[in-house]
């Protein structure tokens, strides 16, 4: 074992350069996004592209605020308020069933699994005609509990806890709550909860994202006049491609949280991420 | 699993009778019923956000349905006429043949990339692995409404795209040129591959990790090299990360929309002036979204749209076992 570390400890310089390339495009892009935000219109004109910010960002994002027709900031806290009441709900809800299917013992427990984990399959857009009836006749269209009611669970959040409360939680933990007369629920809230806590925090976060990413069903039931950040985003677009500088400023303020949370969550996002695929 | 056949008996010996009796039935209660009620909220969601829409589209679709409108205009039971209409419909075929061209020229180089990203992160003793994870997953913290913007800027005329292809010697590309499908397929594949290379990359990489690093010691000693061992050991036992990874991107590349309606500037969805990028979920959003009252059409769309993906993800998953076998 030792020989064989010592060979291989150096690797070969071609994998480097190859991640350095791989990160350089990855990063790229969100790099152009702070030049084209922090300059005037003349930064995309140029036939060579610009590598250097400049110091209009504020101009620019102020000429987004001031448009009667974008409702930036409304669009901005209506999907903290999706994400966030989104988040929250899968958060218990997967946590809970999670629990059960992991450390409780009942009748069609495995058909019912997996009957979840099919549940995975079904796309989206294959119900989004009738949710936008069921929507209008609810006088939900226009109204953001449109967009977070559908998504208050989550298939891959009940698999991922599951997957999480059987690795973290040992039987002997639930046994000793038992014992000590703890109902079954006592026990989630003093006992598993606390112990998949990390877990709970990487669905948290791959929650939120998904919530603060989703367009399809957003775009399709509400107005830009009470949007989400992302159909806000797509108006912009739309009405004002002839500037680009503004674009680019409301673009840089909306993707800013989620390039913060990966700067800082990473390595938990990473290793959520990871765990899932393996488990699968 | 031991708690449910040794109830708590001793902390309760003490209890008076009708206590005990009454704590040994809420424990039975607890026990037996609980998990169910745990997994309830699950359930009942789906129910109505999930089960009850996508039968309901069924119905739909043998309907003429307009959605908008349904009490002047009643739906009228038509049988199977929608999915008839599909047959010759020629831009429900444009958008199937949209729909796999830029999933097929998204879907092999990416998977291809992912898994060379994978090998090199998976190396022992990389430095700075932390920082390479972090920069390959940025991009798809990125929402695809503002990747749709960004790379919609990219590929203009005058773009960094054709900047860098002129470095080369390539002249510019009119990346949304008149009638060149192709322009607008390459340009919408590399927004996704941009979003979920790297994404599947970790995935590929977890997939790796959990190959015991034995095998690699046993196939060293045999007298394998690097790249012998990635094709004899590492992508085998990769079979199951990588059925995973290739249908997560089955189901997701058959429903593309975002990207291609922001890239033709996202105000209609019909993917160009002649639909050269208009995908099969923009069709279906286009009958039902747009012009409401084609709700039963969209809907057969949607259907037929399902059964490509189980059908897609079958295929798949046959290839994948008999090629690895």
């Amino acid at each position: 074992m030792a020989r064989r570390r010592r060979g291989v400890r150096r690797n070969s310089p071609w994998v480097y350069i190859g991640l350095t390339l791989v990160s350089l495009i990855s990063i790229y892009p969100l790099y152009f996004v702070f030049i084209i935000a922090t300059r005037s219109l003349d930064a995309l004109n140029n036939p060579s592209p610009t590598w250097l910010p400049g110091g209009e960002f504020l101009n620019n994002f102020n000429k987004a605020l001031a448009r009667d027709d974008v409702h930036f900031w409304k669009g901005m806290i209506n999907s903290i308020i999706v994400s966030s009441v989104v988040t929250v709900s899968v958060v218990l809800t997967s946590t809970l069933a999670g629990f059960a299917f992991a450390k409780l013992k009942f009748r069609g427990r495995n058909a019912l699994m997996l009957t979840i984990l099919v549940t995975m399959m079904v796309p989206t857009q294959l119900g989004l005609i009738p949710l936008w009836g069921m929507m209008q006749q609810w006088g939900l269209v226009y109204d953001i509990w449109a967009v977070i009611l559908p998504f208050l669970t989550s298939a891959f959040g009940v698999f991922l806890m599951r997957q999480y409360t059987l690795s973290a939680v040992p039987d002997e933990l639930i046994e000793a709550a038992r014992v000590d007369g703890c109902t079954t629920f006592r026990t989630y809230y003093s006992v598993v909860l606390p112990a998949v806590a990390p877990g709970a925090a990487v669905l948290a976060l791959l929650t939120f994202m998904e919530q603060w990413n989703n367009y399809l069903w957003p775009r399709a039931v509400l107005s830009p006049d009470n949007p989400t950040l992302q159909v806000t985003l797509g108006f912009i677009s739309y009405t004002y491609y002839t500037d680009y500088s503004l674009v680019f400023a409301a673009l840089a303020v909306a993707i800013l949280p989620l390039i913060l949370a990966v700067l800082f969550f990473g390595k938990q996002i990473i290793g959520g991420i990871m765990e899932g695929a393996v488990k699968a | 699993m031991a708690l449910t056949t040794a109830p708590p008996q001793p902390s309760q010996t003490e209890q008076p009778a009708p206590a005990r009796r009454r704590s040994v039935l809420l424990n039975k209660f607890d026990l037996k019923v609980s998990p169910y009620l745990y997994i309830l909220p699950f359930f009942v969601v789906f129910a109505i956000f999930g089960a009850y829409p996508m039968f309901r589209t069924l119905y739909m679709s043998f309907y003429d349905w307009d959605l908008a409108n349904a009490r002047f205009d009643p739906p009228v039971f038509i049988g199977l006429d929608n999915y008839v209409r599909m047959l010759d419909d020629p831009y429900y075929w444009n958008a199937m043949r949209n729909t796999f061209g830029v999933f097929l020229l998204a879907t092999i180089p990416q998977l291809a990339l992912a898994l060379l990203i994978a090998a090199m992160l998976n190396r022992p003793f990389l430095r700075g692995k932390t920082f390479f994870r972090m920069a390959i997953l940025l991009p798809n913290a990125t929402s695809v409404t503002a990747v749709g913007i960004i790379f919609l800027t990219m590929f203009k005329d005058t773009g960094v795209i054709n900047w860098a292809l002129g470095l080369v010697g390539i002249g510019p590309i009119d990346w949304h040129g008149d009638g060149g499908f192709w322009s607008y397929w390459t340009a919408v594949a590399t927004m996704v591959d941009w979003r979920w290379t790297g994404y599947n990359a970790l995935i590929l990489l977890a997939g790796m990790l959990a190959i015991p690093r034995d095998l690699y010691e046993s196939a060293a000693i045999d007298g394998a090299g690097a790249w012998r061992q990635f094709w004899s050991v590492t992508f085998p036992m990769l079979r199951p990360t990588f059925l995973f990874v290739s249908i997560v991107s089955i189901v997701g590349g058959l429903q593309l929309f975002t990207e291609p309606v922001i890239y033709t500037y996202g105000y209609t969805v019909r993917g160009g002036d002649r639909r050269e990028v208009q995908t099969l979920a923009m069709y279906m959003y286009e009958n039902s979204m747009v012009s409401f009252n084609n709700a039963g059409y969209g809907a057969a769309i949607s259907w037929s749209m399902f059964l490509l993906i189980i059908m897609a993800s079958i295929g798949n998953f046959l290839l994948i076992r008999r090629t690895a076998r």
